[in-house]
């Protein structure tokens, strides 16, 4: 991947990469082996842990756990959710991201290896964060997933993805379609850490539909090596008051290539979007951007766009986009890109920190952006994963 | 044997951006000390606190500074703070997404202070979750300061304008805080050294002061007991020193 003028341009080849079907996949997790674990633990998937109530795992083509423990919600494969619901495949599969999109979503729609298929029935609320994980075991396997979530009328569900690599494989291809239904006054927040190698490439693609009176809130956070992610998801707020919030929290170490931002569209009146993203640039390329489109009166949408260069390689791009298509519309966005203050080190060098560990510390409460009404667990996790990351800083 | 002062500083010049701020600083703060130096803005005060912290902009062209009789012209100000030195800011920056919490958790890391104590002692405990300085006010910004101070321990507090800002409600607080950090409510012998710049002299009200000094155009001119100094100060204006020195001739050669 690489871009021109802002707009990218596809230079990976799909054939280049092993159908994720031509390997043989893990049967059950107990097939992981002790470094597996470990390596799933850094994305927040703990397979020790007793108090998991959901959990799903996609290594390869093979789903190897889909077990659920809380009621009001179903969990399936989602090749087995297809056979099952008729309705799933006429209301739901290619509605919110079109199969003929891109050649990624293309050759996912022509032969899918897996996914999951969430639902959770009106009313429900299920607090306790689900947990799933897609996980790349084989060295240049091309991985096709696609995820359907859907919660219902009222209810509430809390996700958080892990997307990682076995600690061996050098180079891989994660093409991942996932399209999520907010009905009506529901909740559903998506918290996704991505953890891939340095050769791995990532094509996710989500579509996101909300429903009046309906909140979505995204958090997508890469601080680790990764050879390109270019995503793009977008979300329409179809219904009046509809919320949407996506956040992300970006490091570009060096050779990584980085295409990431969001869409929102505001559809119905009185709806709100906010698009908060926060770079850190070690040496590697960046590009964040944001679009709010704003289609109906009395809507608020703004968007924050903040980057820091840590050294001379590199770039980082910030390409904050608002899009007004009615008169009464509030929308506003700011970008920033600089480079830590001098300050603010010394600062708190005069408070026995080194210099090393002042430009951490401000580096990392520069990445720690406080999302509302996340579950604890999640922002536990968020911290873990910053705190994490602090170390290769 | 005399015992080994806190602070000396020897026949110290100092550029800034190519700009002479100290020219030939003399000053020695003894164990268990508080000095006072006043002086209107721009006569090197804070410079003279900056380079005792050790910030490299400060670039030291001559003299010396020794802390406990250690030379610490060429240190780091984090082995500065390891030593024992500790600032308060005038105008501190703030730290985006890191909270006064830790903050005061890394200060103490040294000594293993008590962070909500000290922070409830001064009524400041609220503020404990909130990103350092971010939105702060005038008095609240000098108590994160001192909060700071306070869990870092230092031997030698160097202190720029505590009252400057701050209400009258809150100068009280203030001195109280300084009055620990100095250990003014100890029983001698007092083991902590402090250097206070003020040029409004409002905080001798509060926190008792041992000598005085008044700095003009980069040198220490005039020392002696910083209540007179800051009475003839409120009296006849920083003219009268300027006068009073002129007949004098000599600068002091403390």
């Amino acid at each position: 991947m690489s871009e021109k003028n802002g707009n990218p341009v596809e230079s990976l080849k799909v054939e280049e990469f092993v159908p994720a079907k031509a390997v043989e996949p893990p049967k059950s997790v107990d097939e992981l082996t002790e470094e597996e674990r470990a390596r799933l633990k850094e994305v927040g998937i703990d397979l020790e842990a007793e108090d998991k109530l959901g959990l799903f795992i996609q290594a390869d083509c093979g789903v190897v756990s889909c077990q659920c423990a809380p009621e009001g919600l179903e969990l399936l494969p989602i090749t087995e959710a297809l056979k099952k619901y008729d309705w799933l495949r006429e209301q739901y599969l290619w509605k919110a991201v079109p199969a003929e999109k891109d050649e990624f979503t293309k050759i996912t729609a022509e032969d899918l290896d897996n996914g999951y298929f969430i639902r959770v029935f009106p009313g429900e609320k299920v607090i306790y964060p689900l947990q799933t994980c897609l996980y790349i075991r084989t060295d240049r396997v091309a991985q096709r997933v696609h995820n359907i979530v859907i919660v219902e009328e009222g209810a509430e569900l809390h996700i958080i993805t892990g997307c990682t690599t076995h600690p061996h494989v050098t180079s891989g291809l994660h093409i991942g379609v996932s399209e999520f239904y907010v009905k009506k006054d529901a909740k559903f927040t998506y918290t996704m850490i991505h953890e891939w190698g340095e050769n791995v490439h990532v094509r996710p693609r989500t579509g996101i539909w909300v429903e009046e009176g309906g909140v979505v809130v995204s958090n997508y956070i890469s601080l680790d090596k990764v050879g390109s992610i270019q995503a793009f998801p977008t979300c329409r707020l179809k219904g009046r008051g509809a919320v949407g919030q996506f956040n992300s929290i970006i490091a570009a170490p060096e050779k990584a290539h980085l295409d990431l931002g969001s869409r929102v569209i505001l559809e119905a009146p009185e709806t709100r979007a906010e698009i908060v993203s926060r770079t850190v640039c070690y040496g590697g390329e960046v590009i964040a951007r944001g679009h709010l489109v704003g289609k109906a009166p009395e809507i608020k949408a703004h968007l924050e766009c903040q980057g820091l260069m840590l050294t001379d390689k590199g770039y980082i791009l910030a390409i904050p986009e608002l899009e007004a298509h009615v008169a009464n519309v509030d929308m506003s966005h700011e970008a920033a890109v600089g480079k830590i203050a001098r300050e603010e080190i010394e600062y708190l060098m005069a408070r026995g920190l080194n210099e090393e560990e002042a430009t951490s510390l401000v580096v990392r409460g520069f990445l720690n952006v406080r999302i509302e009404g996340l579950p604890p667990e999640l922002q536990e996790k968020i911290d873990q994963a910053i705190e994490e990351s602090r170390k290769g800083m | 044997m005399a015992e080994i002062p806190m602070l000396q500083v020897k026949d110290l010049w100092v550029e800034v951006e190519g700009k002479e701020v100290l020219k030939g600083v003399n000053l020695t703060i003894p164990v268990g000390e508080t000095h006072v130096l006043f002086g209107r803005n721009g006569s090197g005060k804070t410079s003279l606190l900056m380079t005792i912290m050790g910030f490299p902009q400060y670039r030291v062209r001559h003299g010396k500074i020794l802390f406990k009789g250690e030379d610490i012209t060429e240190l780091p100000p984090y082995e500065r703070a390891k030593k024992g030195i500790g600032i308060m800011f005038q105008r501190p920056p703030s730290i985006k997404g890191v909270k006064l919490k830790e903050m005061l958790e890394l200060c103490a890391r040294q000594n293993g202070y008590r962070i909500r104590e000290l922070a409830q002692e001064f009524g400041f405990e609220r503020f404990l979750e909130r990103e350092v300085n971010l939105g702060f006010s005038g008095g609240e910004l000098k108590k994160s300061e001192l909060l700071q101070l306070l869990a870092q321990d230092p031997d030698l507090a160097l202190i720029d304008e505590p009252e400057s800002g701050v209400d009258m409600e809150n100068i009280e607080v203030i001195g109280r805080m300084i009055r620990k950090l100095l250990q003014k409510d100890t029983h001698r012998p007092r083991q902590k050294s402090g250097l206070i710049i003020t040029h409004t002299g409002f905080i001798l009200k509060y926190v008792p002061a041992d000598r005085g000094y008044v700095m003009l155009d980069g040198k220490i001119y005039c020392q002696g007991n910083p209540q007179e100094i800051f009475e003839g100060i409120q009296k006849h204006g920083y003219e009268e020193c300027l006068k009073c020195l002129r007949r004098m001739e000599t600068p002091l050669n403390l």
